[in-house]
């Protein structure tokens, strides 16, 4: 890429988004200060279930630079958290209040909120804010049967089904059936920047501002706004940087609404910064899940049936989310297979702990998972290799594009595009799978414990239904979008940068791209379910044409020329093709389209237009992971020696921004399958509540992650031809993290749970040193 | 009327060669100081218990984590943060590096793993890939999965050797 041409579209560029922030101008939540704010801290139940009798302030309230305490009927008047999928009368009793009354359902639950002149004297008076409760029995097994978290509360919130064909029929004819119990332990995003949330009313204009947004914005203003009884025009959202969002950043949480409220109530502005313990009780977890699944096959190893009963350890309350999670569990579990018939429910089961939502690949991470210890299951009982056992079931490119009358996201499920075989052979040549087979064997011989790993899977991304961007060429040149997309750390303002420099002729960095300002455009779809990419680039894409024909169009009465002979390259129209002939520079055609310009003529005033894109169905990303573990014999402890990521993308704009995702994400999976593990106690006590006792992956963790990115088939629902990136190295990385390690173990089947835990490997590998039963007998097929 | 943790002591502070004067309470961690009364937010805080390493700085020419210190403490010493990392519009060749290989996403983790690497490097320019790999994994990175940190940290390491020969 010569850092003259225009083709920006694919180019691995550096990012926009760089320069603040490796020179500590970055202005993330903690950064953000008003005069005469006021800090908060919350006080949260110690106790995971009980009955909260009281609350005793009035210590708090003595101490000095104490301004206010706030116990739930100070805010009674508040309703509990809404789902932004707007309301449910089934699941509404499950909503969290913004303050608990009368019951606490999980340590870390707010009882009050107090606030100071001063973080630190909020924290002492916070101390001295008594809390009365009656300690009761936590239900801490999602999958037990259900029971009542109190009278008429039942624990069994809700359950979601789909499928279709006849499944018991597929069972009474199978050749064989298989069936296995697998689960996923807790854990989540656990971004490194904690969150933070700072209100401020100012009188002056009317309006509620919330910094420290991040996600969805503009969705969270709606919800706000109705919770609050504000007009949207009054509530406005503010998104700076963000470290981290995976999902978890940027919902609707109690202190987000309190911060407000306080603003509002107190008259002056009020931050809230989350500290790293209440982080691990506060903030969403998420994947906790346990599958009953069966399988049922015919004589050569085809699928005709899955039937699936699954349970979902939510927490103590529903949050913004709803059930999605399950939801979505249930429509992406077939994954890239052929699948006659389909059954499958999932058991959304409160709990005593903290409350769960998405992270990252949300209900994908877990059903890729379940569903590929199947297949290797179905490899190791038919005695067939698991390459050639996924190979018989993959769908193939002329099933394309492949409805399943599945939902996930509300959305019918229909893969747009996709050759799955094709990416299947393709990495296994990459990685010279048969070499390795015959590596592995060799040294599983000389006593190694060492395995094999394959996942396949598709991934989701570009969830519609609309959204629109905003362009306008300044007088300086310079290219301002308008977008409502929100930038978590994705190189968000690059990538959209990259597609309108394409559109219209000009340096990519020379495009500024507004986003998360729910002050600047009236729509946005934020940034979650790896949207962001696909839907706000294609929107930007449309706007960029329509400035373009009208930069055109002026340019040809200033240039005397016809607007089809004319072009734009670096920032100026020209005549097409030649060189060194007469341009006008994009600022100069913006300065001719002023409103007091007399050249302007009957156009209208800017050099500036609006773009809508719209997708009726999400668009399909594939990819294939292959790994190999090796157990240490000592310790017991997982090596991932080496790790390929295949990935067709469609079309990538940024391939150097889609590794990074891509390796970020695998990074964020293999803790999620070796390390990290939110852990409670027989009491529904956190025991994972610091980086000592819930590990993060270290540079020391984290194989090199080699990537090969393939764009053989195109999205068939967008003009760019784009899919999403930003959930596909996570995906399917408990999946195959665990394939390899059962390989290892030349046990095909042993493996059922993540996080893979060393002591427990250790007790297996002792136990087959002891009964002499050679590793190396079998495996790696 | 001394040891009330509240009471407030006078302080200076040398940050990026700027002596800092502040009025702050004894028990007020350094990483606390350096944000709210030096105004130089670029030092980060991940955890506040010296694990995650995003509060990095360099403590007369030593990675420290300055959430596990008192400001008071830091007194005397030359105190460096991500701020003071470039020289008028020249950005040092560790964040020029981190920029050219992609070695960030969020950013939060950033400054902390800048000032780490430059610490070690000032001190040991030859240091092995493997030592490095150690010196790295004791700060968190959320994002990246590493991979490209650490191939900005190698290549700046030889532009710094290069500039010092
Ligand atoms: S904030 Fe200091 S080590 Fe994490
Ligand atoms: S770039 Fe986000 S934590 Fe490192």
């Amino acid at each position: 890429m010569t850092e003259t041409a225009d083709r920006w579209i694919g180019a691995s560029v550096t990012r926009l988004e760089d320069l603040p922030l490796v020179t500590g101008r970055g202005r993330f939540a903690g950064d953000i200060d008003f005069p005469h704010q006021l800090h908060m801290r919350i006080v949260r139940s110690p106790y995971a279930h009980g009955r909260l009798k009281s609350v005793d302030a009035a210590a708090a309230l003595a101490m000095n630079g104490v301004a206010a305490v706030w116990t739930a009927k100070d805010i009674a008047d508040l309703p509990p958290i809404e789902f932004r999928e707007g309301p449910n009368e089934n699941l509404s009793p499950y909503r969290q209040a913004v303050l608990a009354a009368e019951w606490v359902r999980y340590v870390g639950e707010p009882v009050a909120a107090v606030f100071a002149e001063d973080a630190y004297v909020a924290e002492d008076a916070a101390e001295c804010v008594f809390v009365n409760i009656d300690e009761l029995e936590p239900v801490l097994d999602a999958a037990a049967a259900p029971t009542e978290l109190r009278p008429g509360l039942g624990t069994e919130s809700t359950v979601c089904r789909q499928g279709y064909g006849n499944v018991d029929t597929a069972f009474r004819d199978a050749h064989t059936i298989v069936e296995l119990d697998v689960s996923i332990g807790r854990h989540s995003a656990v971004p490194l920047e904690t969150r933070g949330a700072i209100g401020r009313y100012d009188a002056a204009r009317d309006v509620l501002e919330l910094h420290g947004a991040a996600k969805v914005p503009h969705r969270n203003r709606e919800s706000l706004a109705r919770m609050l009884g504000r007009s949207t025009g009054g509530v406005h959202l503010y998104e700076g940087h963000v470290g981290g969002g995976f999902g978890v950043r940027g919902e609707i949480y109690p202190e987000d609404v309190l911060v407000l409220v306080a603003a509002l109530r107190l008259g002056r502005p009020v931050k809230w910064l989350e500290d790293r313990r209440e982080h691990m009780i506060a903030a969403n977890q998420s994947r906790q899940q346990r599958h009953r699944i069966r399988a049922a096959i015919d004589g050569d190893g085809r699928l005709m049936a899955i039937d699936d009963d699954f349970f979902h350890d939510q927490g103590a309350y529903l949050r913004t989310h709803g059930a999605r999670v399950v939801d979505t569990t249930c429509g992406i579990l077939p994954g890239p297979y052929r699948l006659p018939h389909y059954r499958v429910a999932g058991h959304v089961r409160m709990t005593n702990k903290t409350p769960c939502a998405t992270y990252r690949s949300p209900g994908r991470f877990e059903s890729n998972f379940a569903r590929e210890r199947l297949m290797d299951a179905i490899a190791d009982k038919l005695g067939l290799s698991r390459i050639e056992v996924r190979r018989r079931n993959l769908i193939a490119a002329s099933e394309m594009p492949f409805e399943r009358p599945l939902v996930a996201l509300g959305d019918d499920v229909v893969y747009d595009s996709g050759r799955y075989e094709a990416l299947l052979d393709k990495a296994l040549a990459h990685i010279g799978w048969d070499a390795l087979q015959r590596d592995v064997a060799s040294r599983r011989a000389a006593g190694e414990y060492v395995g094999l790993g394959v996942a396949i899977y598709v991934e989701k991304s570009g969830l519609g239904p609309t959204d629109g961007a905003r362009i306008n060429i300044h007088t300086s040149g310079e290219i301002e979008v308008i977008t409502g997309g929100a930038s978590i750390g994705q190189g968000f303002e690059t990538v959209v940068a990259q597609v309108c420099a394409e559109m219209l002729g000009s340096d990519y960095r020379q495009v500024r791209v507004v986003h998360g300002r729910t002050d600047r455009i009236e729509y946005g779809i934020g940034a979650h379910a790896t949207r962001a990419t696909v839907m706000t680039a294609n929107a930007a894409a449309v706007a960029a044409k329509k400035v373009r024909d009208k930069a055109l169009d002026m340019a040809a009465q200033l240039l005397q020329a016809d607007a089809a002979d004319l072009d734009i390259v670096g920032g100026c129209v020209v005549r097409t093709g030649m060189i060194g002939g007469p341009a006008i520079s994009l600022g100069d055609i913006a300065h001719h389209l002023r409103p007091t310009s007399s050249t302007r003529g009957e156009r209208d005033p800017g050099l500036s237009a609006e773009g809508w894109f719209s997708t009726s169905h999400m668009t399909y990303p594939y990819g294939v992971q292959i790994a190999v573990a090796k157990i240490d014999k000592g310790t017991g402890a997982v090596r991932i020696e080496k790790l390929l990521i295949a990935y067709d993308i469609g079309r990538a704009i940024n391939p150097m921004l889609v590794e990074g995702q891509l390796v970020g994400g695998f990074a964020q999976g293999l803790g999620g399958s070796l390390l990290e593990e939110f852990r409670y106690d027989e009491r529904g006590q956190p025991l994972s509540v610091t980086f000592a006792d819930y590990l993060l992956p270290t540079a020391q963790d984290v194989p090199f992650v080699d990537i090969l990115l393939t764009e053989d088939a195109p999205s068939g629902v967008n003009p760019l031809g784009i899919k999403g990136a930003g959930e596909g190295g996570i995906a399917a990385a408990g999946a195959v993290i665990a394939s390899a390690v059962d390989d290892a173990l030349g046990a095909s089947g042993t493996i059922s749970h993540l996080p893979i835990m060393p002591q427990q490997l250790k007790m297996m590998i002792d136990a087959f040193e002891a009964t002499g039963a050679a590793a190396a007998s079998s495996g790696s097929g | 009327m001394s040891g009330n943790p509240s009471d407030k002591v006078e302080i200076a502070l040398d940050v990026n060669g700027r002596v800092h004067h502040a009025r702050v309470e004894p028990r007020k961690t350094l990483v606390d100081v350096i944000r709210d009364d030096c105004g130089q937010t670029g030092t980060h805080i991940g955890c506040e218990h010296g694990v995650c390493g995003a509060c990095t700085v360099l403590l007369d020419g030593e990675p420290v984590r300055s959430c596990l210190m008192f400001a008071v403490q830091a007194q005397g010493c030359k105190i460096r943060t991500v701020e003071g990392l470039q020289s008028g519009n020249e950005l040092h060749p560790m964040q020029q590096a981190f920029m050219d290989h992609h070695a960030l996403q969020c950013g939060f983790c950033t400054p902390g793993f800048l000032m780490l690497a430059v610490g070690v490097l000032e001190k040991r320019p030859d240091i092995s890939d493997e030592e490095m790999l150690d010196v790295l994994s004791s700060n968190l990175c959320r994002c990246t999965g590493y991979q490209n940190i650490i191939k900005a940290v190698k290549a700046a390491a030889h532009t710094m050797k290069a500039a010092d020969d």
